[in-house]
């Protein structure tokens, strides 16, 4: 059953990928629905038998690397952790599926597309089934493969092919992270099985290496390299440009790989990783910095976003950003209850988005849109479940766990716990402004569509919304059902999955905080929203008058720019890297100091010496008698003398002569 | 007692003045022929002079058979000279540059 669950979506992959052409669109469509539906079935057991039950389960397959020291296997493990990520990815991957039915209908190559889907599901199975690095780092780059597939899918469209590649290049950043941190892993362990590692963990705790010709502490060099590929994957601040560029996608694509599975790989690697972690605490400083700037800065750019798709990506960027920074202070459970609740409410948004999309012609710009609600009722319900569920609204399944991380973060009592307090707190204020900016300018506004749009404008019908029904049934309960067995007190819900050092456990402390600052995000989130709402139907044109004022010009520039980070990419590191590329490397490297001292310097050389040679050969027999007689006696000359000269002679005077020489004679 | 410097250094003037006759020698082929006599006599004269000194008699022997060789190499080299002038009219070295690559 449990290797059943990671091969089925590779088969269905397989059948509509390469059969797609002789079982058709509806037969691929049936084939990878089914299949995954079954694996979704197949990991509720897996779920109940352990994380419910409580039984963990390895299975080694069969040797995959045996090199000297260095031993990995294929083999699957399954603890609670992988379980939770596993009902997370085939349930959504399942209803993605599902819904892909319907929005792909007219597109032409609908097989293919069912088929990277599978696939995708597939390398995200191996990316938390993995018992080693190297079976995640294939799972992590497989994701990265069907990422890109999955964007370029429109590959006609030239923003999509930017936009795959960026994300792409991007990712590729912090995949090359994660690769040094596994030959960290490996040169301090000398093993690359998770459950080595993880056991040898603290009797490497304050072991140092030597990086740079300096002394660091091995588990933070390599918890920062590990987190940096994290950054990469999970799209936190300074790696974060793909993910919005990647709603160049189709919708579901979006809501699968954007929202709710593949951005939390990263997440799930700080998790599944916490034993490393737990004993590197500047590392653990890191993450809660750059995780919480993340939610911030994320959030702030979400405010002004005009796309609908956007301004959810962003949105999932913030929320990312409290997973990790949760993690960074040290509640990873509380981090994954918010990665398993988030993947819900952000899926369920992306899917209300994509029928809004569907409905108005492919329409993504709120500004174009407008009084969809007398069109889009169910539509309607669906964006506000997600969007109160997204913000915090209480009770409903983002309160449990959102309200949980800023509580903890207070309760931290550091530097770094009250700055991610306060930055968690003013984004839970930013994500309530724009989630009812959002529903405001497409439900609620005058409508701004042109006419015949807005007329046809309708609900979609059953296989989008099947979907849509449970994801909001998931968005309003799962929190609430499960809060107790994720994060509540002396649940022993994880097992030995997760290892929070006791020095860092602080649950307790969250619990007893006052009751004011457990009130103040629900606060923040209920303000941010009813000032949105008021600002965009009281104070419409006073807004456009700030947007036209130079402060308000600054600020809106600032935040609709992105914070200037594509602008200073581009310029700055892009721009600067191609130009190296071509003058340097390309120019002056490769077709100038390679070809002189290869191919070209050798021919042109022996073109020009063979000028030189011919023009002695002059024809005249007395020239040929003096050239004779001269080079007798230099022979002679150096053969008595060679004793006394032999030391001005050098093999490396020679070896420069002779480059010397090819420099001389070359055209270049 | 002989004078062996005396004679080595006649030898070897009248070996360097064959050589410098081919080298400088622009003009007449024949010249050329008769300096390459005088640097095989040089040879002779050095061969004979180290024989005599080494009282070693394969030395005047093998000057014997270079004089034989000589007298061949003259006999050709003086055919090879009346042909070039029925074919190019001239023996002037200048203009025999027919082996320019």
């Amino acid at each position: 059953m449990y290797i059943t669950i990671v091969l089925l979506p590779l088969v269905s992959a397989i059948v509509a990928g390469f059969f797609g052409r002789f079982i058709g669109s509806k037969g691929a469509q049936f084939i990878t629905t089914s299949s995954i539906g079954l694996t979704f079935l197949l990991s509720s057991f897996a779920f109940y038998e352990v994380a419910l039950s409580g039984s963990p389960c390895y299975v080694t397959l069969f040797p995959w690397m045996d090199s000297g020291i260095l031993f990995v296997s294929w083999g699957f493990m399954f603890d609670t952790l992988t379980v939770t990520m596993l009902v997370v990815i085939t349930s959504i991957s399942f209803l993605v599926h599902m819904y892909s039915i319907e929005y792909m209908e007219s597109d032409p190559h609908i097989p293919r597309f069912m088929s990277y889907l599978s696939l995708f599901t597939f390398f995200m199975l191996i990316l938390v089934t993995a018992d080693n690095f190297v079976q995640l780092f294939a799972g992590w780059e497989g994701v990265g493969l069907a990422s890109y597939l999955l964007i370029n899918f429109w590959f006609t469209r030239l923003q999509a092919n930017k936009s795959a590649m960026k994300a792409f290049i991007v990712n590729k950043i912090g995949d090359f992270s994660l690769s040094l941190a596994m030959y960290t892993i490996f040169l301090v362990f000398k093993s690359l099985d998770f459950a080595t590692v993880f056991a040898l963990a603290p009797s490497f705790y304050n072991n140092t290496i030597t990086l740079f010709n300096m002394e660091v502490d091995a588990l933070t060099v390599i918890g920062i390299l590990l987190f940096i590929g994290a950054v990469g994957k999970s799209a936190q601040i300074g790696l974060h440009t793909w993910l919005p560029d990647a709603m160049e996608g189709p919708t579901p694509v979006s809501a699968l790989i954007h929202a709710a599975t593949m951005v939390t790989a990263g997440v799930f690697l700080i998790i599944r990783c916490s034993p490393l972690f737990e004993y590197a605490p500047f590392s653990l400083m890191v993450i809660t910095f750059v995780g919480s700037i993340t939610a911030f800065f994320a959030a702030s750019i979400g405010l002004v976003q005009n796309d609908l798709k956007r301004v959810i990506a962003y949105s999932t960027c913030s929320q990312l950003g409290y997973m990790v920074f949760a993690c960074g202070l040290s509640n990873y459970s509380v981090s994954m209850f918010h990665l398993f609740n988030h993947a819900f409410f952000k899926a369920l948004l992306f899917l209300s988005a994509g029928a809004v999309i569907h409905a108005m012609n492919d329409e993504q710009d709120m500004r174009k849109m407008g009084g969809l609600v007398s069109a889009l009722p169910i539509t309607y319900s669906m964006i506000v479940i997600g969007s109160l569920s997204l913000m915090g609204f209480p009770f409903l399944t983002g309160f449990y766990s959102k309200d949980v991380i800023l509580e903890i973060a207070f309760a931290k009592f550091t530097i770094e716990g009250t700055f991610a307090h306060w930055l968690g707190t003013i984004s839970a204020f930013f994500t309530s402004f724009y989630s009812f900016r959002l529903i405001y300018l497409t439900f609620l506004n005058n409508p701004q569509s042109n006419y015949n749009t807005f007329i046809k404008a309708h609900e979609p019908v059953f296989f989008m919304l099947i979907p849509l029904f449970l994801l909001g049934f998931g968005s309003i309960f799962i929190g609430y059902i499960t809060k107790d067995m994720f994060i509540g007190l002396g649940s022993d819900f994880w097992g030995n999955a997760i290892y929070i050092s006791p020095n860092n456990l602080n649950m307790i402390d969250a619990e007893f905080l006052p009751v004011n600052i457990k009130l103040l995000p629900v606060i923040f989130s209920i303000s941010g929203a009813t000032l949105s709402v008021i600002l965009y139907t009281l104070f419409a044109k006073n807004i456009v008058t700030f947007k036209l004022s130079p402060i308000g010009k600054m600020t809106y520039g600032f935040l609709s720019k992105k914070w200037y980070f594509d602008k200073v990419y581009n310029e700055y590191v892009v721009q600067k890297l191609l130009d190296f590329g071509y003058n340097v490397s390309f120019k002056t490297l490769d077709r100038g100091l390679i070809e002189v001292i290869g191919p070209y310097g050798i021919a042109n050389t022996i073109n020009a010496f063979v000028k030189r040679f011919t023009n002695l050969q002059s024809g005249y027999v007395y020239h040929y008698a003096f050239v004779i007689c001269i080079s007798l006696t230099f022979f002679i000359f150096f053969y008595g003398l060679w004793f006394m000269i032999q030391d001005l002679f050098d093999i490396k005077l020679f070896f420069l002569f002779i480059i010397n020489l090819l420099f001389i004679s070359s055209k270049y | 007692m002989l004078y062996i410097k005396e004679y080595f250094f006649v030898s070897m003037v009248i070996f360097l003045l064959g050589m410098i006759g081919i080298i400088l020698n622009r003009k007449n082929l024949i010249l050329m022929l008769m300096s390459i006599e005088l640097i095989l006599l040089a040879i002779n004269l050095a061969f004979i002079t180290f024989s005599v000194h080494l009282g070693d008699i394969k030395g005047q022997i093998i000057s014997l058979f270079v004089l034989t060789v000589a007298a061949a190499e003259s006999a050709i080299g003086l055919a090879i000279l009346v042909a070039y002038y029925r074919v190019r009219g001239t023996i002037e070295v200048q203009k025999m540059n027919r082996l320019k690559g």
